[in-house]
């Protein structure tokens, strides 16, 4: 995947239509889609980065890219009749694509430094390109980690990619699930309980965290407890998004405009309004 | 003769003035009296501008009273401000057609250039504002850049502020005009007449074509006195110190529950701000989903679904949603465009069912604060 | 090879312990060692002796009739595994079963509870070092009570 420095930005407010070529289930509510461009030159993105995606007639969600080069890779979770009506696209399927939007993960500031990248549920997805990023330049990161965990062994994204990973002396692969399944063997137990044992100097490392609020905040404090910097650790941050562009004033956190400003922050900046209710 | 040197137009100069404007292509908007109101809307003629009437407003209080004379400016502002002209409250955004291949059409409206006859400084102002959202990030709005450079602004300093008006503390009036292609102000002693001073290219060449003579010093020292008398009859003030740290530090303020007990979250305040400008997309299609169409339409932070994520709203407590509404114009707009998001214009006192006044909600908040030091 | 109180000196939950008292402590432990799919205890058993795992995975079981053994929680390096020797009637609640080769410090209950009936000081200590990964514990199985991952769907 070529990182660009600027990424071009190809639809703002009028979508470019792009075809399913690909779809697998990953979990009983979530499905990947790879996506071609029906003209024109394939999406350049960043990791971090989201589209709105629009499902013909129905409407138009946030998803975040899950990889970025000839193909947009999108994992989406049912959760409401645009994200119904996404999973069941078939391959030949035209969906409409805006975007990319928003700010990155801060990939080059972990140059030379240990990578943390700690996911939960279907936080993987806006992590992945993340992780593949590092696998692909190996050699600019010095320790890279990946601890992920789902609900149950089923929910967990990626598995045959996850197995894969599990084989590569490159990589701490830490996976846990809440609650067991009949032929799970591995670890059970919450993500954040993953930290204490992922190697990596706290002084220096860089933590990348995405998944269900609740999740990141206990996160957040297992990786303060082994001493890293609420300066290196980064989160991805969600709110309702209409237009992508900063003009609709839906994601608005306080000060800040999430589709403009993020969804990337540092836990240093986002703290304080993580700890206001209903801001 | 420099047209930029100000001139005097009598009144009867503004019929050649909206005439001229209609012929140079402009679809003329002004204000007019309708339903007990002064609401923007097409002008035909200058006969239509709500002579001889002000207003009178109070905090859930609007009326229209007869001034007894003939201005034809004399009253403050009224429910409508001119978002609903450069911002209209729906538009489409694009339509799609899907046959096998989906197409996605954007072609902009280009309706008729618009000219603005009657904005108030506080206005302009907030036209400014809107420019700076919509204009002035990475992202333009293209439909609100097509409205907005073809418009002819005509400003008009203020003679007759309302009660609720509070722009002096806002630096925003009632005097001023930069930004506007002319600048008008109303002169009732001594004959009445209008100081006209161009302040573009644009605005120049029209009132070349106006019927008008040199002012004097006279006539300027006049209409210097009328923006210096609607300045002392405004009586509403606010403390715009630090309003944005105010509000960073007053997120569990008890007063918010106070407000929230008033606040009936019906949303007349963004609807008659002249600076929110929120709003949301709506997707239709037709039955046999073979076409499609994106709308922008108004929307409201106190709807509950403004902020729904899966899940539910973030803000589902009126506490919160008004807490938002206030600090955000007040407080996280500067930190999001650079500058206040408040004009000074009254109108969400003046139109608010609940009669909450945002002067009173800040200076309660400072209040607060400095009552705990 | 480390000796057991300098082993013990790494291990999270007793490093509230100052070290004459992880001396006395040690007093009371031995090092085990289990191969793959050891049984370390079994629910019902009489419970006196509590580990710390130094290596490998354990698993914690219990046993649904019809259905065999199910997986509530794996206990890893560096964790403390067994808390029905702290009170009456000392009996495992649940099984424990390793997942992979397992190298563990076991503690003599009955013993370390004589310690600390004599020395109320170490008593309190021991207590205090055991709340706080108890309640760690506890944070940890009420987040996935909350079930974060929950379908967005869900009245």
């Amino acid at each position: 995947m070529a990182v660009a420095a600027e990424p071009i930005e190809l639809a703002a407010t009028t979508p470019r239509p792009f075809t399913v070529v690909e779809r697998r289930r990953e979990t009983e509510d979530t499905w990947t889609l790879e996506l071609e461009p029906v003209d024109g030159p394939p999406l350049e993105s960043l990791p971090g980065q989201f589209t709105m995606l629009y499902a013909f007639g129905v409407g138009e969600v946030p998803i975040s890219i899950s990889t970025c080069g000839d193909r947009l890779v999108h994992t989406v979770r049912a959760v409401g009749a645009v994200t119904d009506a996404i999973c069941a696209a078939e391959p030949g399927t035209v969906l409409g694509v805006r975007g990319p939007f928003g700010n990155a993960w801060p990939l080059e500031e972990a140059v030379g430094r240990d990578l943390l990248i700690v996911a939960g549920g279907i936080g993987l997805a806006p992590l992945h390109g993340a992780l593949v990023h590092a696998l692909e330049n190996r050699r600019d990161y010095r320790e890279v980690a990946l601890l992920y965990g789902a609900r149950t062994p089923a929910d967990l994204l990626y598995r045959a990619e996850l197995v894969g990973l599990g084989s590569r002396h490159d990589l701490q692969l830490d996976v846990t699930v809440d609650a067991a399944d009949w032929q799970w063997h591995g670890k059970v137990g919450v993500v954040p309980k993953l930290v204490a044992a992922a190697r990596f100097d706290p002084d220096t490392a860089i933590a990348l965290v995405v998944g269900p609020e609740i999740m990141m905040r206990f996160t957040i404090e297992a990786l303060l407890a082994r001493g890293i910097a609420t300066e290196r650790i980064y989160l991805s941050m969600e709110r309702n998004m209409r237009c992508g562009v900063g003009h609709c004033g839906h994601c608005q956190l306080g000060p800040t405009l999430i589709c403009r400003d993020g969804p990337v922050y540092s836990a240093a900046g986002i703290a304080a309004l993580m700890e206001v209710r209903e801001l | 003769m420099d047209a930029r040197t100000p001139l005097v137009l009598d009144p009867a100069a503004l019929e050649a003035l909206v005439d001229v404007l209609r012929r140079r292509g402009h679809r003329v908007l002004g204000p007019r009296v309708e339903s007990g109101a002064i609401v923007y809307g097409d002008l035909e003629s200058a006969a239509e501008l709500p002579v001889g009437v002000r207003d009178v407003q109070e905090p859930a209080r609007y009326r229209l009273e007869p001034r007894g004379d003939d201005a034809r400016f004399g009253y403050a502002n009224g429910p409508h401000s001119w978002k609903q002209f450069l911002f209209p409250a729906r538009v489409r955004l694009w339509s799609a057609r899907r046959n096998g291949d989906v197409e996605f059409s954007d072609e902009l409206e280009a309706p008729a250039p618009l000219a603005l006859l009657g904005v108030r400084p506080c206005e302009l102002h907030a036209i400014e504002i809107q420019d700076r959202v919509f204009l002035g990030g990475r992202y333009t709005d293209r439909d609100y850049e097509s409205r907005r450079t073809g418009a002819f602004l005509v400003a008009v300093e203020c003679s007759s502020p309302a009660a609720t008006c509070f722009c002096t503390s806002l630096g925003t009036g009632p005097g001023g005009g930069e930004g506007a292609d002319l600048v008008l102000t109303e002169i009732l002693e001594d004959g009445h007449r209008f100081l006209a001073r161009a302040g573009t290219d644009a605005g120049a060449a029209v009132l070349e074509e106006l019927p008008s003579r040199p002012a004097t010093d006279d006539d300027l020292a006049a209409a210097a006195a009328v923006v210096e008398h609607a300045a002392g009859e405004i009586r509403r003030r606010l403390d715009p110190t630090d309003l944005r740290g105010l509000l960073q530090r007053a997120t569990e303020s008890p007063r918010w529950d106070d407000v929230a007990s008033r606040c009936l979250t019906c949303a007349n305040c963004t609807l008659v701000c002249p600076t929110c400008f929120c709003s949301s997309v709506e997707d239709t299609t037709d039955l046999a989903g073979r076409t499609a169409e994106r709308a922008r339409t108004w929307a409201t932070c106190f709807a509950v679904d403004h902020s729904y994520i899966h899940g539910g709203a973030i803000r589902p407590s009126a506490r919160s949603r008004y807490r938002q509404w206030l600090t955000h114009k007040f407080g996280t707009w500067n930190d999001q465009f650079g500058v206040s998001g408040c004009v000074g214009c009254g109108r969400c006192i003046a139109w608010c069912p609940a009669a909450i006044d945002v002067t009173e909600e800040l200076a309660a908040l400072r209040a607060e604060e400095e009552a705990v030091q | 090879m480390k000796t057991i109180d300098l082993l013990l000196r790494d291990v999270p939950a007793f490093d509230c312990l100052a070290p004459d008292m992880l001396e006395l402590v040690a007093g009371c432990a031995s090092n085990v060692q289990f191969g793959v799919d050891g049984v370390i205890f079994r629910e019902g058993d009489h419970a006196d002796t509590f580990y710390v795992v130094r290596h490998g995975s354990v698993a914690l079981e219990t046993f649904v009739p019809g259905r065999g053994s199910l997986l509530i929680e794996t206990v890893e390096a560096g964790e403390v595994l067994g808390w029905s020797w702290l009170f009456a009637p000392y009996r495992w609640h649940f099984d424990a079963r390793t997942l992979t080769p397992v190298r563990a410090t076991a503690f003599d209950g009955a013993c370390l509870r004589g310690k600390c009936e004599d020395d109320p000081a170490l008593g309190y200590a021991l207590m205090s070092c055991f709340a706080r990964v108890m309640i760690e514990r506890l944070q940890w199985t009420r987040l996935r009570l909350l079930d974060v991952y929950g379908n967005g769907r869900r009245g």
